[in-house]
């Protein structure tokens, strides 16, 4: 059991807790991550290290709830406890005194950029960050980020905060103004998607943070995989940073897209037996109730009909071998 | 019927059957005792030299081991069925509470760590803490068993009967330290800076193998062990549980292993209508057990031998809605003496499929191997190690299928034991 030491709302859907795990925090280095399970019957999730403190033996997670296991993590309070952590996972980032970087945050992405950031600062880069979101609530840990960085530059889509516009007009103001030796992107996979299309154009070489679905987080399911350069990696295990130039951008965002579905069903299921249940969480049943278009909902309904024909599948029983050589 | 079948055992004077097990259970004497219907007694005998026989009686090949052997044969008769007879006992045992648990010796004080909870590592802490060391077993994945949790299904193998062997290793003192990756969570040095004398490395061949062919990285295609995996360790297919899992109505699982079998038999459990087995050799080369592929057959599983996939297509959405296979025919026989198989040109078949599970081998899990410095290695990332199961580095040990790449339950053991034996031959000498 990893117990929740704090517990800080950045935006309406985005948390950060600070969770007890001292081994992980002694052996974490920035760019691993872990994979959390909240409770029994829980999915096991992977959520990148934003800080730790290997003397407290505390690392920081922050968590935007979009799915069900996020937003079960996101009800956890100060003094609850999670199930599993495992970690830390993942190959740690490349750091090197590479000269002057950018550092692309986009939304929740910004909180695995901050301990890249804060290393490439240590290692005498010149680190520019750009941090993008769709509004002024979105854009986060921006004290944090000023902090380790040389300039910041802050983009939203509405215009509420910063410059009106996408991450990547902001990226490429500094590239047509300066020499960029590297760019490091994280956030949701269309942001890399687009940041590593404008800089392949200046031939930048750019590393990007990959959010695959993952199962396990040791290498063994391959749920995890992507293209890169033609040959296909395992997420968890060979990244999760990779070039971002060679990474086959459109599969892996298909490959997201079809557990969306599934989620959904998952988190009308929760919905059922929360929303009655709890009044106080209405509030939150709405909010992940906008995300789920009447359109997809029922389209989930019909297979969650199918899940429960599941029931009468014969999974656990006994091979009929078995229970006639048993005993007599 | 059991004591008809006991019966039969000869009770040879040299029992060619015991050559034929990996660990060398007295198979004879077993037998024997439930003859006279010591059932407790005769799953005493197994329990002397196998820590896991109930998980023995259900998983191992019997028929190319110990049951190939038998006198029986040689006299044109079936074999003595060593294997039910084994799960017979070790099941008697269980269900009658007659576990006895091991006599232990005196503690040491010392203190021995194994990386890995599958086959290899139980029967290894199992044999250290019968000697009398500290023992702790340290586990990637929030449960212990290994692939006898995540990989071989509850209806071949159920959860409850490797619990009960977990429960007898921890009543002996063993520890256990779930969700610690070692070489992540934990090195091989922090281990040894914790005091631990002694390392067993049984870390398994956790990667699956994928056969690099166009479209392979379409929706609903996974490894078998992502496909297991979500549905015994995340138990996906209750609606209970969060992990999500889309039931396949046309499943092709490509390979013929035991993997492949408890995925398809799986696939039907789950709501499958059409569920296949696509292998690009004949069915007499296949590697699974028999008893597998017989089961699968009588459930109704097709079939599709001499076929091998060349390539997937996907639907406009990237998800998989087509196996395009190559026919194939018998060629000479390759270096392993199996007949390899050759594409019979032209001859090309599409199949409507809407989920397909790769079951085409695992290669050994590189977390460890490559977190220590040093550390010679072998064929593929496996830890290369000496006859007595030692690596290049002293203190560690290795062996299951990390040193082995995939194989059997029952080797894995076999390692465990043997590795146990040296470990405690160097620690005592010192
Ligand atoms: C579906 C399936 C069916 C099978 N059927 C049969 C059968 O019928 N008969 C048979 O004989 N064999 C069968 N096998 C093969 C058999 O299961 C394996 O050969 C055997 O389990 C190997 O044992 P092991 O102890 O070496 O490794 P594993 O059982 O793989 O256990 C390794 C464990 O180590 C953990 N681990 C890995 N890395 C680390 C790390 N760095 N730190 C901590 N823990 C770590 C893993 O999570 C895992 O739990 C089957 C395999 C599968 C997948
Ligand atoms: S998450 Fe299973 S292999 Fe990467």
């Amino acid at each position: 059991m990893y117990k929740i030491v704090s517990k800080e709302q950045f935006s309406q859907n985005v948390f950060r807790l600070c969770v007890e795990a001292p081994l992980i925090a002694r052996a974490c280095r920035a760019g691993n991550f872990v994979i959390v399970r909240i409770a029994d019957k829980g999915e096991r999730i992977p959520l990148t290290i934003a800080a730790s403190d290997a003397e407290k033996g505390i690392i920081t997670l922050v968590v935007q709830r979009v799915g069900l296991s996020s937003t079960r993590l996101c009800e956890l309070n100060e003094g609850d406890e999670i199930l599993d952590v495992v970690g830390p996972l993942g190959q740690p980032t490349h750091i090197e005194n590479h000269g002057t970087v950018v550092c692309a945050g986009g939304g929740v992405g910004v909180a695995p950029m901050l301990p890249i950031a804060t290393a490439l600062k240590k290692a005498g880069n010149r680190v520019i960050s750009v941090l993008a979101g769709r509004s002024k609530e979105l854009i986060i840990l921006e004290k944090e980020v000023r902090a380790v960085s040389d300039e910041v530059i802050i983009m939203t889509d509405d215009g509420s905060y910063g410059d009106k516009g996408l991450v990547t007009e902001g990226v490429e103001r500094v590239i047509k103004r300066e020499k960029v030796d590297k760019c490091f992107a994280i956030g949701p996979a269309v942001m890399m998607k687009f940041v590593c299309l404008l800089t392949k154009k200046y031939e930048i070489p750019t590393e990007v943070s990959l959010n695959t679905i993952m199962v396990d987080g040791t290498g063994m399911c391959g749920a995890c995989r992507v293209t890169v350069d033609g040959k296909t990696k395992f997420v968890c295990v060979d990244g999760p940073e990779f070039d971002g130039h060679k990474v086959d951008f459109d599969g892996m965002l298909k490959r997201l897209a079809a557990f969306k579905d599934m989620e959904r069903e998952e988190i009308e299921k929760y919905n059922d037996v929360h929303c009655e249940a709890d009044p106080a969480q209405n509030e939150d049943a709405e909010l992940i109730d906008r995300n789920a278009e009447w359109r997809v909902a029922l389209r989930g309904k019909m297979k969650a009909k199918d899940r429960t024909n599941i029931e009468r599948c014969v999974m656990p029983e006994l091979d009929p071998v078995y229970r006639a050589r048993s005993l007599r | 019927m059991a004591l008809t079948e006991a019966q039969r055992c000869l009770d040879c004077p040299n029992p060619t059957c015991m050559e034929g097990c990996p660990v060398s259970i007295n198979i004879p004497s077993f037998i024997k005792n439930i003859e006279r219907g010591e059932f407790g007694k005769a799953a005493k005998v197994l329990k002397m030299t196998s820590s896991l026989p109930a998980v023995c009686g259900r998983v191992c090949p019997q028929e190319k081991q110990c049951e190939s052997k038998c006198m029986h044969l040689k006299m044109g008769k079936k074999a003595v069925a060593i294997g039910s007879l084994e799960r017979f006992a070790a099941d008697y045992a269980r269900e009658h509470g007659e576990l006895s648990a091991p006599v232990i010796a005196p503690a040491k004080g010392i203190k021995v760590a194994v990386v890995g909870s599958g086959p290899a590592g139980l029967s290894f802490a199992g044999d250290m803490a019968k000697m009398g060391y500290d023992v702790t077993v340290f586990e990637a994945l929030h449960e212990i068993g290994g692939v006898l949790k995540y990989g071989i299904p509850e209806f071949r193998l159920p959860n409850a009967i490797v619990d009960v062997e977990i429960n007898t290793l921890e009543q002996m003192g063993v520890k256990f330290v779930k969700d610690c990756v070692i070489g992540k969570t934990l090195s091989i040095a922090d281990l040894e800076a914790d005091g631990f004398k002694g390392i067993f490395v049984a870390s398994g061949a956790g990667l699956p193998n994928f056969m690099n062919i166009p479209g392979e990285n379409s929706i609903n295609i996974m490894s078998s062990n992502e496909y297991l995996t979500r549905v015994n360790l995340m138990d996906a297919s209750n609606p209970e549980s969060d992990t999500p899992m889309r039931i396949g109505k046309r499943v092709a699982v490509v390979g013929g292993g035991n993997t492949a079998m408890d995925s398809v038999r799986t696939a039907l459990r789950l709501g499958a209508e059409k569920a296949m087995i696509i292998y690009r050799r004949s069915e007499a080369e296949m590697p699974a057990r028999l008893e597998e592929v017989k089961h699968a057959k009588e459930e109704g599983v097709e079939f599709l031998t001499l076929h091998n996939p060349i390539e997937y297509i996907a639907d406009e959405n990237g998800c998989v809605k087509q196996i395009v296979l190559q026919k194939m025919e018998l060629g000479e026989p390759d270096a392993s003496g199996r007949r390899s198989p050759v594409p019979i040109e032209g001859a090309i078949e599409t199949i409507d499929i809407d989920t397909a599970v790769v079951s085409v081998g695992v290669s050994p899990n590189p977390l460890v191997p490559t977190s220590v410095e040093g550390l010679e290695l072998g064929r593929k990332n496996t830890i290369a190690v000496n006859e007595k199961m030692q690596s290049s580095i002293p203190t560690i040990f290795a062996g299951g299928d990390i040193v082995r790449g995939g194989a059997t339950v029952i080797l894995a053991m076999g390692d465990g034991r043997k590795a146990a034996a040296s470990m405690d031959e160097m620690l005592s000498a010192k």
